[in-house]
């Protein structure tokens, strides 16, 4: 059966996918994608691979946000869909 | 019949993340979205991968107890999760950071020709200038 803890994670995880997909902001989709990234890493340390969830904080959630910020920041922030 | 659906409920919640990131990255016309949709898609596989490293009740991670005194040179494997996925999807991870790289450079090239990121407002300047798209 599915853990409650895990399952709340897996909840946010889907929650926050369709709206980075949605938000036709796109600094906030992309800091949506950084909480995305952010809860998987949760559910990784859950799941007792904590050096795949370190790796993944530093990394996809950190340096990836802080890349998509700078593409957004040079490029326009407005999107139609 | 149910029982066993919501045993496998990983398999459920990759197919669930990836058709996610795969619906972006089809049907969205803006080009950022799409590589959102593709970092969505690429970190659902990864969850697939780990989730299949886990064991039953009272595992632990994969670090040795007391290795000095580890039975005779035995390790109980059945104590700890499976490393061998957290290996290979440690590489995923940072080929992901690298594709997501490479996708925002390309992306801010488009801009700079064509000032704009829309795929379809693109394609008809290309259309104006005589040329393929």
């Amino acid at each position: 059966m599915i853990p409650t803890f895990n399952f709340i994670l897996i909840l946010f995880l889907f929650v926050c996918a369709i709206a980075a997909i949605t938000i036709r902001d796109l600094l906030s989709a992309v800091l949506v994608l950084g909480a995305y990234s952010f809860f998987m890493c949760l559910l990784w340390a859950q799941m007792t691979a904590v050096d795949v969830a370190f790796t993944e904080a530093s990394v996809s959630a950190g340096i990836g946000t802080v890349l998509f910020i700078g593409a957004v920041s040079r490029t326009e922030r407005r999107s139609k869909d | 019949m149910f029982e066993s659906l919501l045993h496998h409920y990983n398999y459920w919640m990759f197919i669930g993340l990836m058709m996610i990131g795969f619906y972006a990255m089809m049907a969205k016309k803006n080009l950022i979205k799409k590589i959102i949709g593709m970092n969505i898609f690429q970190s659902a596989i990864i969850l697939f991968f780990i989730s299949t490293s886990v064991k039953g009740g009272g595992v632990t991670v994969p670090i040795l107890e007391h290795p000095e005194g580890a039975q005779g040179g035995f390790v109980d494997v059945m104590k700890y999760a499976n490393p061998l996925p957290h290996v290979l999807m440690l590489t995923a991870i940072v080929v992901m950071v690298a594709t997501l790289g490479v996708a925002l450079a390309v992306v801010m090239m488009i801009y700079k020709r064509y000032h704009t990121l829309e795929e379809d407002e693109i394609a008809l300047i290309r259309r104006k200038q005589g040329l393929k798209c």
